[in-house]
């Protein structure tokens, strides 16, 4: 569904700070994936979230979105189709709107922002319902300022956002490393539980090897510009914590940490 | 008495109208966080234009609606300039406020036959025609017509501009100055929505030009000095003076604060204050709104951001 084809980017180039991140970076997605990418920072993780989304266009190679090549398409444009969750609670919504003009904004994606009013009441009651499955008691506060939410409720806010309308693909940039544990375990339910119910496919970026091990059907660990590990199935259920610790420690030798 | 009573409608007046200006800085500075400088020149634009377009027997009402036109397509080209050219917003303002001293000599110029100033004292405005000659000249000894006119015109700005950021449209504009990013997930272009809210804080700009010049009879370069200043000091007093009122719009604080603004000066000069000295009064007080919207407004970005 989702390629990335003989990616090559190179960073500062040119420069005696260049640093050639991918030399030849192929890796493709499968639709239903629910994936979990781990590795060291400067591995290119978020790299390959950018070239997916478009914030960043690749030197050479291409990305191939659903048989087309998106590689040329602008940021905002890949948007109308793919939901994304960074790692920042502040940057997935509006802190100065309520939370009810948040999703209205949101509830309005891929059509036009003319000159009629943003406000639906009827569409209120849906916001609700998706706020719900949360368990936060947002869809109390509606017409609260996302500004003062903490910091877990505004990315849960994120995500419902990110989802709330007909997306193909989730990205979720280290979504909860932000958040205290007990917030990001919880929502870290919410997305398994949005994603199995939506079937969405889905490509996750987390420092928490075992929400890497506990969710998704597959499990990519990357460094240096390459999928060193690319496990799923069967294989990736019987994979633990140690495993990939194991695999990460390896790495570090070679590099000499 | 009466005396006094003429100075606060005089400066109620002049509030009223510099009020407009305010509101279109609103849009471009509280809304979309953007310092625009280019209302130096679109508000001496919609001045000029309305005077050589009155002069040449234009309806004085049709006028405003040319002027919003003509701001809004000058501030369209600021945002261009930012958004394509990617120039960072100071300088986009100074550009646009640089060519617009050009722009406008050049209408004045050939609408004058070369005067430095477009007179029409002796034409109809839209103080004195359509449903203004209704209102009588003389209310109780004071002359109230221009203040009427002016709060009217002020109140249908103030409407239609809180409607519109009701809208899709404006929401988006306000998501826009809030979070970039948040507008580029929702699958929307955030440099379309930046230069719409350019285009229409400079409609608000060279509106204020023209309906001050229709009270004046007059119009020329030099009335586009400081409004920079005036028109941002006036959002900064009203939203940071009445923030702590409850149920009120921001865009019913900026008109306020217009008034108060307007106010302080009169007062000063009330006092006796040469007037060579008002726009040093003027760079003081807003100095003063900052420094209080500041200590007062803690992280308040609506407030004493500068």
């Amino acid at each position: 569904m989702l390629e990335l084809n003989n990616i090559v980017k190179t960073f500062n180039a040119g420069t005696v700070d260049e640093n050639k991140l991918f030399s030849d970076f192929t890796f493709h997605v499968n639709s239903d994936d629910f994936i979990s990418v781990v590795g060291s920072n400067g591995s290119g993780k978020t790299t390959m979230l950018n070239l997916v989304c478009g914030t960043m266009s690749p030197d050479l190679g291409s990305v191939i979105f659903d048989g087309k090549d998106i590689s040329d398409i602008s940021e905002y444009k890949r948007a109308k189709f793919i939901g994304r969750v960074l790692q920042d609670p502040k940057m997935g919504t509006c802190g100065n709107l309520t939370i009810l003009e948040n999703m209205a904004l949101s509830d309005n994606k891929n059509k036009p922002f003319g000159l009629t009013p943003i406000i639906n009441k009827k569409r209120i009651d849906h916001y609700k319902s998706l706020l719900e499955q949360c368990g936060m008691g947002l869809e109390n506060r509606m017409g609260v300022k996302v500004g003062s939410l903490s910091g877990g409720q505004r990315q849960a806010l994120a995500l419902i956002i990110a989802t709330m309308t007909n997306i193909r693909l989730l990205v979720l940039d280290e979504h909860t490393a932000a958040l205290d544990p007990k917030s990001s375990e919880t929502l870290m339910q919410i997305t398994d539980k949005i994603v199995k119910e939506k079937h969405l496919t889905t490509l996750m970026v987390t420092h928490n090897l075992r929400f890497a091990v506990e969710y998704g059907n597959r499990l990519v660990m990357m460094h240096s510009g390459n999928a060193v590990m690319d496990i799923s199935g069967e294989e990736k259920a019987n994979t633990q914590i140690d495993d990939i610790l194991g695999k990460f420690n390896e790495i570090s030798i070679e590099v000499g940490n | 008495m009466s005396v006094l009573l003429n100075v606060c409608i005089v400066t109620l007046e002049e509030g009223l109208m510099y009020a407009i200006l305010a509101l279109g800085l609103y849009i471009t500075y509280s809304i979309l966080d953007f310092p625009d400088l280019s209302v130096d020149g679109t508000f001496p634009l919609g001045a000029i234009l309305t005077g050589i377009l009155i002069m040449n027997g234009v309806n004085p009402w049709l006028c405003l609606i040319l002027t919003f036109a003509a701001g809004m397509l000058a501030g369209t080209v600021t945002g261009l300039l930012h958004v394509k050219l990617k120039i960072r917003p100071l300088l986009c303002g100074i550009l646009i406020y640089t060519a617009c001293l050009s722009v406008n000599l050049v209408i004045l110029y050939k609408g004058t036959g070369g005067k430095a100033i477009a007179t029409f004292f002796n034409k109809g405005t839209i103080f004195n025609t359509a449903f203004s000659a209704l209102i009588p000249e003389n209310i109780g000894g004071y002359y109230l017509r221009t203040t009427i006119v002016s709060l009217v015109l002020v109140i249908i700005c103030k409407i239609l501009l809180d409607l519109y950021l009701k809208t899709k449209s404006g929401l988006l504009l306000r998501a826009t100055g809030n979070n970039e990013k948040f507008v580029t997930m929702l699958g929307q272009d955030n440099g379309l929505s930046k230069i719409l809210g350019l285009a229409i804080g400079n409609g608000f700009a060279a509106l204020s030009g023209s309906v001050i010049a229709q009270s004046k009879g007059s119009a020329d370069q030099q009335m586009g000095v400081g409004m920079v200043v005036l028109g941002l000091a006036s959002v900064i007093i009203g939203l940071s003076v009445f923030k702590r009122v409850r149920f009120m719009k921001a865009t019913t604080m900026v008109i306020l604060g217009s008034i108060v603004y307007k106010g302080c000066l009169s007062v000063a000069l009330a006092l006796g204050l040469p007037t060579e000295y008002l726009k040093l009064l003027m760079a003081v007080i807003f100095t003063l709104a900052l420094v209080f919207s500041n200590s007062f407004g803690k992280g308040k970005r609506e407030a004493g951001k500068c």
